[in-house]
């Protein structure tokens, strides 16, 4: 079973989230900012990480750029998941190491093709 | 033609009219038990046009004041759902069987039923990053609402997000608005035109490649393989046709055979059977 770690300051959003993962057969763990998100790495390192921007303690971009110069051997997929939509917002997260981008709202469809093209399901 | 009167008379109401005219513009059955589709599929249009029931849409139609509503009628029940490189795998299969059959010389395409466009701009896209300029992209289809969608190359965020690579779309698309639109450097390599394929009798050229996916399985037995037969003449020497993941040629026509050498495309049968034989 793969594992995907959803990092969001939304209850709701991380719901909707793992309600679909789990449909998808991911084993799914949470988190509500980028530093609790490092913490859940240190402990298990997932698989896959579905990452929001806009967070309190630490954004998106911030765990991003802490996970990709911290990483050793295991270099998780990233998908940011936000309601940033541009094309400048796009590109930021692209070079900042993140491997794809789902613009808010999302749904199953979306998010599934989203981690088929990562190749995680 | 199944006239919508022969229909009507057979004493289903609206339901039958409604379903002759499908069948007769496109070929497409509706089975009696999905019958209920009908229904759902037309409340837009009924609310659209202030309209109370299927059968005050029926009289309005069969009163034919309203040219267009006909068309519209039939682009409303055709399934038209689509999405970029849909069955994945395939597209690269494609990107390298059009590099070894046309070697070097121009590629030609054709993609029957491209409904929104998704399909022949998938291609495109993989196609140009492969480095190949030479190539072009016939899309059509029987339903003017799909092929007007294609024609902008326009598509919501749900859409652009469905099997489309980030990296494809910040290279071939711009955002605007709420929506993306493919930039022309794409929109180039790509043709429109209506075409009916069961009606139309010709074939709109030669190709390479025909992509006819997720169309022949709404079509009666007769009506696919006089489908195949007309691509298959259609196909230049060396030419594949590529169908839906869940479609095969098996059981349905003489006209192809699957392709000894690409697995899940096929050929043209004299092609496929003299080189088996030979
Ligand atoms: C389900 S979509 C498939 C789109 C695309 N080929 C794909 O696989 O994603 C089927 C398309 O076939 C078109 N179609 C149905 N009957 C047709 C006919 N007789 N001639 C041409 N197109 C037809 C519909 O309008 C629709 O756009
Ligand atoms: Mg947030």
């Amino acid at each position: 079973m793969k594992t995907c770690l959803v990092v969001d300051d939304s209850k709701v959003i991380r719901k909707v989230a793992r309600h679909i993962l789990e449909a998808l057969n991911f084993s799914v763990s949470e988190a509500g900012d980028g530093r609790e998100a490092l913490e859940r790495c240190r402990e298990a390192q997932p698989d896959v990480i579905l990452l929001d921007w806009n967070m309190p303690v630490m954004s998106g971009m911030d765990f991003l750029r802490a996970l990709r110069a911290s990483e050793g051997g295991w270099k998780p997929k990233v998908v940011f998941c936000t309601t940033e939509n541009g094309m400048a917002y796009i590109r930021a997260a692209i070079e900042a190491g993140a491997d794809e981008y789902v613009m808010k709202p999302f749904d199953r469809d979306t998010l599934e093709s989203k981690l088929q093209i990562v190749g995680v399901a | 033609m199944l006239s919508a009167a022969k229909a009507a008379g057979a004493g289903q109401g609206a339901t039958a009219v409604l379903a002759a005219l499908l069948e007769a513009r496109t070929g497409q059955q509706i089975a009696q038990d999905r019958a209920w589709r009908l229904d759902t599929a037309l409340k837009p249009l009924l609310r659209e046009r202030g309209m109370e029931s299927l059968d005050q849409l029926v009289r309005e139609l069969l009163l034919g004041q309203d040219h267009q509503l006909g068309d519209r009628i039939v682009d409303a029940l055709l399934n038209q759902e689509s999405s970029f490189f849909r069955d994945a795998p395939t597209f690269d299969l494609l990107g390298e069987a059009l590099g070894e059959i046309t070697a070097g010389r121009r590629a030609r395409i054709w993609s029957a039923g491209c409904s929104t466009g998704q399909e022949p701009l998938s291609l495109a896209m993989l196609l140009a990053e492969r480095g190949a300029d030479a190539f072009e992209i016939l899309a059509t289809d029987v339903s003017e609402g799909a092929l007007a969608r294609a024609k902008a190359g326009r598509f919501t965020q749900f859409e652009i997000q469905r099997g489309l690579p980030i990296r494809r779309m910040m290279r071939w698309f711009d955002a605007d608005g709420a929506d993306w639109v493919a930039k022309p450097e794409l929109m180039r390599y790509v043709s429109f035109r209506r075409i009916n394929m069961v009606a139309d009798q010709q074939p709109p050229g030669r190709f390479d490649l025909v992509m006819c996916r997720n169309l022949l399985m709404y079509l009666a037995a007769d009506q696919r393989q006089a489908v195949l037969g007309r691509i298959a003449a259609a196909l230049r020497p060396g030419g594949l046709l590529v169908l839906g993941a869940g479609e095969t040629v098996i059981g349905q026509t003489n006209a192809f055979a699957p392709s000894p050498r690409w697995r899940g495309l096929y050929e043209a049968a004299e092609r496929a059977g003299g080189r088996a034989a030979a």
